[in-house]
């Protein structure tokens, strides 16, 4: 079933979006890690930009049908990935999910994203009529999205681990299940997160939630990251303070205002008007992606596209929510915008993805 | 068949299109994009209610955080002599703090190997702050004049990775002459101190500030502090300044140019040598003060950053007390110099004339008691009795005065009470009368007692500024100029005059001439060819030399040496006066007078001689201020040249 293809039916809308998120991106970088010793990742940004629309091309030429045949062998290499990360894997930043030596590093469990959103959508799609799902097949897909999560979570990095949990959600919620396992679920959650809290968590990421519960209990400590980005989107106001202009991004008072907190720079130094064009692009961005979902010409694409659209609003929900002290700190990154090298790739790779779809939606 | 197969394709196509329709999920991805709209909703509002309701509470935390405010201190006014040339300068330095918020323990041994401290004093010294008690935000002063390797060391670490807490703070410090050179008479400054503050004279100054502690830096301390400034900068994370966001600039104390005469100053500085005294040296026609020495002297340069605590016991503790300005807080008693004086009061109420002379025995009876003189000296009328100092002379004109006319006359030249120069803590002196004994002992005076009175001795004390001016006002005929340090014609007080005779006045000074330039007179040591030098000698007792005869302390505290000396005879224009504990006899105060006085002629003389370079000079007075060398050493060589 070859799709009809053309350069026409590329979805321009999307790239114009992303290219205007990543311009954002490319600015705040600048600005935020001008005179400090970041101060060339604005330009690397834009080479891996560069790399990431390679990235799409690619993700948009081979027919998803021939990447969901290869879903278990991606799975199993993603595995075997992870794994190998404990024993070569290199220390930064207190967590080991950094694999290679050179320059330029890879983050394995940033690529496991892609996977895991066509390993879902395989098994999904294998799913025969429209019965909602078994019981043996929730468990399945928890092994199968469980296996990878506990990986990265021992790594350690709680943020990248939950971000798998919306991949699998959305294929769930959109495949149908009966609503006590819903109950059960819930129930489960209920009573291991107040054991995970005490036994999983370790202190770092305890005291994280303390501070995102209540921020000026340890103001110099983890509540303090929470403290100045509320303090940096506050001075912002309406209209920003204007580029390179933000005493708490150009001061870095801001942690990490290139990366994780990319975002609450960008609102100090352009305001809620700011602010609310960049929201608005995301959310265009959005629609556009489950616009191919509604398009999409099987059940795969559809939940590819999903997956990828659940996957990008959690993370905007999480990192968004955080820096104006609504999440607790995770030390996710906002897609398309933060400064770093495989977060940009996998995102444009998934949205090569969603391409491939759109590519193949009409029907011979 | 074939029809068959085709619906059977056709089904299974069908079925195959069922199942995998994509649009059974449509309400479900509706469902999504609400969530989707809810989820923006929600953050929206998360910044509608941080940047629309409450910016102004953020942007004043962003202020608070980035903002700090820096002193910017004034510089004190320089000191200046009477010829321009600098006494008192500044010189800028770095000081090093160790700021209290973010101070670790286990980066003081680092800091101080890079900075070459001592690791245990370090501690011991951050330890001391820290148990003080004072404010977190006080930072710890570790290090002062730092050198540009150390400032490099500090540059390169501050850093908010390395060691947050260095902080580098620009002073002017105050550089004072080497040797306490002037010390008395400029005195130090000091940071105001916690009892100070709570003191009206001080209440004005804020924690911190440096302030005038004495001498003329206390009395002209408004002139000389100038206003701080303040400099608000935008700092970041790690403290280090970014811009400059306003300035509110420090107004540089104002200069102050004093009377004294360095050339002088340096002359009778050495000429007192290691003695314990002091040296004044005044113009009687206005009151400046050309030289003012108080010997053992301190170094102000130690009070002029903060004073060790040992440094300022060893100068407490010190039984010389160096930080006595002996010039003008000495009170003792005047001995023969006194003599001018009570042959004065004799002259001017017609107790003596001309022709009144005693025989002197080698001393004299009054009301019973023997008093001594120093010398037989036989028939003795005014003039020798000043000459060679008769005591028995002087004992019978005040015999004939009495207590109550010695005194009018002693308080008419100044003594008894302060002269007013404008220095701190001047002390008094005394002059004994009837009054004064029925007040203060409720006992009627004894004449006996007018007798060692009239000689100087008994209660009455005077401060060598005091004999200086007493003596250089009678020199000039009975006028007396308010002693100054400062030549500010603004607030000059008018001279106290005093009807007096002049032909009495031109006998004792005749007689003082007489002490200088004839045979036998006391003063010889203080002649100088050429000028016409008068003088008087005192060699003050302590106490009745028969009390201390064979007693430690006879034996360790010798008489005072006086001398006081004016020149030339005619038209007065410089008087000095030489004090020293111990001197045993006035004599050898003489060739301290001279030595100044000879340095003032000789640079007069000096100046008449090269007249273009006075024409030269104001450039020099307005521009650069030569520095303190050569001009003072020349003097001190000529003088040195005419001590054999």
């Amino acid at each position: 079933m070859p799709g009809h293809r053309s350069i026409r039916d590329f979805d321009w809308l999307m790239v114009v979006l992303v290219c205007a998120i990543c311009a954002l991106g490319v600015l705040q970088i600048f600005s935020a890690t001008r005179d400090t010793r970041f101060s060339e990742a604005w330009w690397k940004q834009g080479v891996w930009i560069l790399a990431g629309f390679i990235a799409l091309w690619i993700g948009t030429l081979i027919d998803y049908h021939t990447l969901l045949g290869q879903a278990y062998v991606f799975y199993g290499l993603s595995i075997a990935t992870l794994a190998g990360v404990f024993i070569v894997g290199m220390t930064a930043f207190g967590s080991r999910r950094w694999i290679g030596t050179s320059a330029y590093h890879l983050q394995v469990s940033e690529f496991v994203k892609l996977v895991l959103v066509l390993l879902v959508a395989r098994y999904l799609s294998e799913l025969k009529g429209e019965k909602q799902l078994e019981l043996r097949d929730l468990l399945r897909l928890g092994a199968l999205v469980g296996v990878p999560m506990i990986l990265v979570m021992i790594e350690p990095d709680l943020g990248t681990a939950l971000t798998y949990v919306p991949i699998l959600g959305i294929g769930v919620f959109l495949a149908g299940f009966r609503w006590q396992y819903a109950v059960a679920v819930l129930v489960i959650v209920a009573v291991a997160a107040p054991i995970a809290y005490w036994v999983v968590l370790k202190d770092y990421q305890r005291s994280r939630v303390v501070s995102f519960l209540d921020p000026d209990q340890d103001p110099k400590g983890s509540g303090y990251q929470v403290i100045q980005s509320k303090i940096a989107v506050g001075s912002g106001a309406l209209w920003g303070r204007g580029v390179t202009k933000g005493t708490q991004t150009q001061g870095r008072f801001l942690p990490v205002s290139q990366k994780d907190f990319i975002f609450s720079a960008f609102a100090e130094e352009h305001g809620f008007v700011g602010v609310v064009v960049a929201l608005g692009l995301y959310f265009l961005l959005l629609m556009q992606i489950v616009q191919n979902a509604q398009t999409a010409s099987d059940k795969a694409g559809m939940h590819i596209c999903m997956g990828v659209a659940a996957l990008l609003l959690f993370h905007v929900l999480v990192n968004v929510g955080m820096v104006v002290g609504r999440m607790p700190v995770t030390g996710i990154p906002l897609p398309l915008m933060s400064s770093g090298g495989s977060n940009i790739v996998a995102m444009f790779l998934m949205l090569g993805l969603v391409n491939n779809v759109r590519l193949r939606r009409f029907v011979n | 068949m074939k029809l068959t197969v085709d619906r059977e394709d056709d089904q299974a196509a069908a079925n195959q299109l069922l199942r995998d329709d994509p649009k059974f999920a449509a309400p479900k991805i509706a469902l999504f994009q609400y969530l989707t709209v809810a989820v923006f909703l929600f953050l929206i509002t998360g910044f509608w209610d941080l940047q629309i309701r409450n910016p102004d509470f953020y942007q004043e935390r962003a202020l608070e955080n980035s903002v700090k405010s820096i002193p910017l201190l004034a510089p004190r006014g320089k000191i200046l002599d009477r010829d321009g040339r600098v006494i008192v300068d500044n010189h800028s330095s770095f000081s090093l703090y160790l700021s209290r918020e973010n101070l670790k323990m286990e980066h003081l041994r680092p800091i101080a190997e890079g900075l070459n401290l001592d690791y245990d004093s370090l501690v011991e010294r951050v330890r001391r702050f820290q148990s003080r008690g004072a404010p977190q935000y006080e930072p710890i002063p570790i290090k002062e004049e730092l050198t540009p390797g150390e400032l490099a060391f500090v540059d390169s670490h501050k850093d908010a990775d390395t060691f947050p807490e260095l902080e580098v703070v620009h002073v002017q410090h105050r550089l004072y002459p080497r040797d306490g050179l002037a010390a008395h008479v400029i005195g130090y400054v000091g940071e105001v101190s916690e009892a100070e503050l709570n003191t009206p004279e001080f209440a004005r100054f804020h924690q911190g500030d440096i302030i005038g502690k004495d001498g003329i830096e206390r009395e002209y301390n408004d002139l000389l502090m100038g206003v701080d400034g303040q400099r608000r900068v935008e700092v970041d994370s790690s403290g280090n300044e970014r811009r400059i966001l306003d300035d509110k600039e420090a107004i540089p104390g104002k200069n102050l140019q004093l009377t004294i005469d360095l050339d002088l100053q340096a002359v009778a500085e050495l000429t007192l040598e290691n003695r314990k005294g002091a040296v004044v040296a005044l113009d009687p026609r206005n009151g400046e003060v050309l030289a003012m020495v108080s010997r053992p002297a301190f170094d102000p340069n130690l009070f002029a950053g903060r004073i060790r605590s040992k440094d300022w016991k060893d100068l407490v503790d010190n039984p010389d007390h160096p930080l006595l300005n002996r010039a003008i807080q000495a009170q003792q008693a005047p001995g023969s110099t006194f003599k001018p004086i009570v042959a004065l009061a004799g002259l001017e109420t017609g107790v003596i004339d001309d022709n009144y002379h005693i025989v002197c025995n080698g001393g004299g009876t009054f009301y019973g008691r023997f008093f001594k003189c120093w010398g037989k000296h036989g028939t003795v009328d005014l003039h020798s009795g000043l000459v060679h100092s008769c005591d028995t002379f002087f004992y019978n004109v005040g015999n004939r005065l009495g207590i109550d006319r010695i005194a009018q006359y002693a308080e008419m030249v100044g003594y008894g009470r302060k002269t007013g120069i404008d220095l701190p803590h001047e002390a008094d002196g005394l002059v004994p009368s009837s009054k004064w004994k029925i007040r203060n002992f409720r006992e009627r005076w004894y004449p006996s007692e007018t007798i060692s009175v009239a000689i100087g001795q008994g209660a009455t004390t005077v401060t060598p500024l005091q004999m200086a001016v007493a003596i250089g006002g009678i020199a000039v005929g009975g006028m007396w100029f308010q002693p100054h340090l400062v030549k500010d014609t603004a607030h000059l007080v008018p001279a106290r005059r005093a009807e007096l005779n002049l032909e009495n006045v031109q006998k004792v000074i005749d007689g003082m001439y007489g002490v200088v330039n004839e045979p036998g007179g006391t003063g010889v040591r203080a002649r100088l060819p050429g000028i016409e030098v008068c003088g008087k000698t005192g060699t003050a007792q302590l106490a009745s030399n028969a009390l201390l005869k064979g007693t430690e302390y006879g034996k360790t505290h010798k008489d005072n040496a006086w001398f006081v000396g004016f020149a030339p005879r005619q038209n007065p224009e410089i008087v000095v006066v030489a004090f020293f504990e111990s001197g045993e006899h006035g004599q050898l105060a003489a060739p301290i007078v001279r030595d100044v006085m000879k340095a003032y002629f000789d640079k007069k003389a000096r100046l008449a001689r090269a007249q273009p370079q006075i024409a030269r000079a104001p450039s020099n007075l307005l521009g650069r201020p030569t520095p303190l060398s050569a001009a003072p050493l020349t003097a001190t060589q000529s003088a040195a040249e005419a001590i054999p």
